[in-house]
């Protein structure tokens, strides 16, 4: 009933001028980035150093690629609070392969017997994948919402993890493993170059590939999807599987950076991972947001907690904030929404 | 009088769904409230229930001048609407659901053995023989729309309006209602009976009101009147701009055949439109209209032919070659599409860019290596449509929520154009579209005729099956009910066929 009040825009006449609200709404996080930067600058010189901000970089890199992941499940109005778990369990099957089993787990350093990195990742991809396909079956086939389905798997990968590891961590891989979590090339840590080339990947994938316009129009409008003859429950099984392929990879990064895959791993990292891509402006409704937010709002989180500790606020004050943030973050979305829908 | 609406008027935007409409009503009365679709029969009791505030107008109910400020208040005076969709709580008892949020009891407690008490007394009355205790899920449609009656009985309520109380109901359900209504009438009590089934209006109204596009159009006591008369008075809309295909259209191949296509209602969706063995066909280049009132099952079947909802039985035959549709991409990849019935739910993703709308379907026409979006194909395919639909926007990277309704219509239609499709389905093409679009709709489908497809076009506005038709299928309570070529169909014929069936059988 809006079509009488709504204005006929004109072919060339730019719409209806500068929109400050928009421009405001679609660079908050960037803008909010920024400003806090200058904040910890100027409270806390040391945060500006170079070593910092790698150091920065490097913490959120492996939260970042979950949240890369994430990304593609929010987006189809979905949610996945398993990837902690799975993380944890997908480590610990790649660190397993890595010492050829799980008789010399204990002897850091002699690990000549194993079967080299490239086949460690393989598992934790493997390990990720099938676990986020399972889930992405249940939501699609049994109809479970992804919520209960992914409590579900939160709790039953970590299960699995505490069943696998037996009480104890894997530890002590070849220098070529862990090169993966603590190498470095010309100075920038190799997880925040595998972050950031992810990143562009998964930038490829949603704006310039078929996939991503399908994944955008499911989560925009599901029925409208379904009557344009697009595979509703195929494209929402698939983000899952990415998202455990993103598991997999964080794990694989994880257990090469600690030097050891433990079953405790990754604990709470949902909530870290939620609040990176909401941050960064992508819609808990679906069908909006983008990578290049995503990737923001991951380093805005760690430039926080960074900030914070530098700064010598407690860890249990940090939890404060990130909840009140996720809160006000989502908040501003459903403000932001209902005044597109008056224009 | 028991109530009397003066003035009453009411505006949405583009709208005037009520023009200054008068509606009288006396005690004890059965009246019945009629007019075709859109007329503003809901408008107007939206008003009546406090569920809606007029822009203008004064209400006098029961010997005295009130304003609802919402159907609580409407309630307090003895007023009840029984709405088509029960508003009942399925998982809830049959006494909980009557007493809801008035249960009897202290303030903190509710009394059981008084709620249900109170309830076996009420169903007594009205013939419900059901346990208090039992679960509204496990009644029937006739059952829950006795516990519907029951709520307004405990009200106390004065006025109980029925909105199409009958549409879901057999015969033997439709007579032992009627008896309620006859008894509730010799208890004083007035019941506004809205209905499509003008035969119903006969069998138990007294008097009637006929609304069309918004005005009071006329009324009356039932014993005097005809039923042409009333049908005159019903139809009648002027064409307005719109004009009919130029030409006389020449048959062509069989483009779809759909044969006995049916669907039956399932316990867990009880207000659920059956289809009962509908067959059509359409032929190459030719436009279909399916007409009927609502609730007739037209959007029922657009919908089965393109595999949106499941059918319980039917088949379907594209190029005269049985196909298997179970779902939209089946009958895509047959050359079926469908612009749905609700633009903004059904057909648009309104937070996205026009391109990203337009060229949803087509993929296949735009990308490099299979997998990626060629940006400079894509923009060649919106520009193609934009120049053939005349869309107006600023650029294919607008968002479509933005547009205006006629625009948005017209990217759907260039949606499901850019598939080349052999059969269209175009479900109320102009709904909620200013007259200029509307013309401009409408040249588009019968262009779009013209270079072979076959279109169906599904519309509740009579002068536009009309305008668009070369022939015209009729449907009533899931069946065809009739067929009528263009050169033989005018607005009374049609709205005969429509509210006329043959009785439903038991």
């Amino acid at each position: 009933m809006t079509e009488a009040v709504a204005k006929e825009a004109v072919p060339g006449d730019p719409d209806k001028g500068f929109d400050g609200f928009s421009f405001l709404a679609r660079f908050a996080p960037l803008i909010f980035l920024l400003l806090l930067m200058t904040v910890f600058a100027v409270l806390e010189p040391r945060f500006v150093s170079s070593i910092n901000l790698f150091n920065v970089m490097r913490q959120v890199s492996i939260t970042g690629l979950l949240a890369i992941g994430m990304t593609f499940v929010i987006l189809t109005a979905g949610i996945d609070l398993s990837v902690g778990s799975l993380l944890a369990f997908a480590g610990l099957v790649a660190a397993a392969v890595a010492k050829g089993g799980m008789q010399d787990r204990f002897t850091v350093g002699d690990a000549a017997i194993g079967y080299g990195w490239p086949l460690a990742l393989l598992a934790a991809i493997g390990v990720g994948v099938a676990g986020g396909y399972l889930q992405g079956l249940a939501i699609t086939k049994l109809r479970v919402p992804p919520f209960v389905v992914t409590l579900g798997g939160m709790s039953a990968f970590r299960g699995a993890a505490l069943l696998f590891a037996a009480g104890g961590p894997i530890s002590g891989f070849q220098p070529d493993f862990s090169w993966w979590g603590q190498g470095r090339i010309l100075t920038v840590p190799v997880p925040v170059i595998i972050f950031l080339v992810a990143a562009l990947a998964a930038h490829v994938v949603l704006r310039y590939m078929r996939y991503g316009r399908r994944v955008y129009a499911v989560g925009g409008n599901r029925e409208a999807a379904r009557l344009a003859g697009l595979n509703v429950n195929g494209i929402i099984c698939s983000v899952y599987v990415i998202m455990g392929l993103f598991v997999g990879l964080g794990a694989f990064v994880l257990a090469a950076r600690l030097n050891s895959a433990e079953a405790v791993a990754g604990t709470g990292y949902e909530l870290t991972v939620i609040a990176s891509v909401v941050i960064g402006g992508t819609s808990l409704f679906g069908g909006a947001g983008s990578i290049f937010g995503t990737v923001i709002g991951t380093i805005l989180i760690g430039v926080l907690l960074n900030g914070l500790v530098l700064m010598n606020v407690s860890s249990y004050v940090q939890q404060i904030i990130i909840g009140v943030i996720i809160v006000l973050a989502v908040a501003f979305d459903t403000f932001a929404k209902s005044r597109r829908r008056k224009a | 009088m028991l109530l009397r609406m003066t003035g009453i008027a009411k505006s949405f935007p583009g709208v005037r769904a009520l023009d200054s409409v008068d509606f009288e009503v006396g005690e004890a009365e059965i009246h019945a409230f009629i007019g075709e679709n859109g007329a503003g029969k809901s408008t107007l009791l939206k008003i009546l229930s406090g569920a809606l505030a007029p822009d203008g107008g004064a209400i006098h109910f029961g010997g005295k001048d009130v304003v609802f400020a919402s159907p609580k208040d409407a309630q307090a005076s003895g007023i009840v609407t029984i709405y088509q969709e029960f508003s009942l709580a399925p998982d809830m008892t049959v006494a909980e659901n009557v007493f809801i949020g008035r249960e009897p009891g202290s303030k903190l407690f509710v009394s059981r053995s008084r709620l249900e008490a109170q309830t076996l007394a009420l169903a007594r009355r009205i013939g419900l023989e059901r346990s208090p205790r039992a679960l509204v899920r496990d009644l029937s449609v006739a059952e829950q729309q006795l516990v519907e009656i029951a709520r307004a009985l405990s009200m106390k309520s004065r006025l109980i309006v029925m909105d199409e109380p009958t549409s879901a109901l057999s015969r033997t359900e439709i007579e032992k209602l009627f008896a309620i209504i006859r008894s509730l009438k010799r208890d004083g009590i007035t019941t506004i009976f809205v209905t499509h089934r003008l035969e119903e209006v006969f069998e138990i109204c007294d008097r009637y009101t006929v609304l069309r596009d918004g005005k009071h159009v006329g009324h009356g006591t039932v014993a005097q009147a005809s039923l042409d008369g009333i049908i005159r008075l019903m139809v009648g809309r002027e064409l307005g701009l719109l004009t009919r295909r130029e030409g006389t259209y020449a048959t062509g191949e069989v483009a779809l055949a759909a044969v006995g296509i049916s669907r039956r209602r399932k316990s867990s969706d009880a207000s659920a439109i059956e289809l009962h063995g509908v067959s059509l066909a359409v032929h190459k280049g030719e436009i279909l209209g399916i007409a009927g009132l609502v609730g007739a099952g037209r959007t029922e079947t657009a919908r089965a032919i393109m595999g949106a909802d499941r059918v319980d039985s039917g088949r379907i035959l594209v190029d005269d070659k049985p196909v298997t549709i179970s779902s939209p991409r089946d009958a895509i990849r047959h050359g079926i599409g469908l612009v749905p019935e609700d633009r903004k739910q059904q057909a648009l993703f309104l937070e996205l860019a026009v391109r990203t709308n337009l060229s949803i379907a087509s993929h296949d026409r735009i990308s490099t290596l299979g997998i990626f979006i060629s940006g400079s194909k894509e923009d060649a395919l919106v520009e193609e449509y934009r120049k053939l639909l005349n869309i107006r926007m600023s650029s294919g990277d607008q968002i479509v929520g933005n547009l205006s309704g006629g625009n948005q219509q017209k990217v759907v239609l260039a949606r499901w154009l850019a598939l080349r499709p052999k059969v269209l389905i175009v479900d109320e093409p102009t709904r909620g579209i200013d007259v200029g679009a509307k013309v401009e709709v409408h040249n588009l489908l019968f262009q779009m005729a013209a270079s072979g497809i076959a279109i169906i076009v599904v519309s509740s506005e009579l002068p536009e099956i009309l305008a668009l038709s070369d022939r015209i299928v009729m449907m009533r309570e899931g069946r065809v009910s009739g067929e009528i070529s263009r050169v033989d169909a005018t607005q009374e014929r049609l709205m005969t066929l429509m509210t006329l069936g043959s009785r439903r059988a038991d």
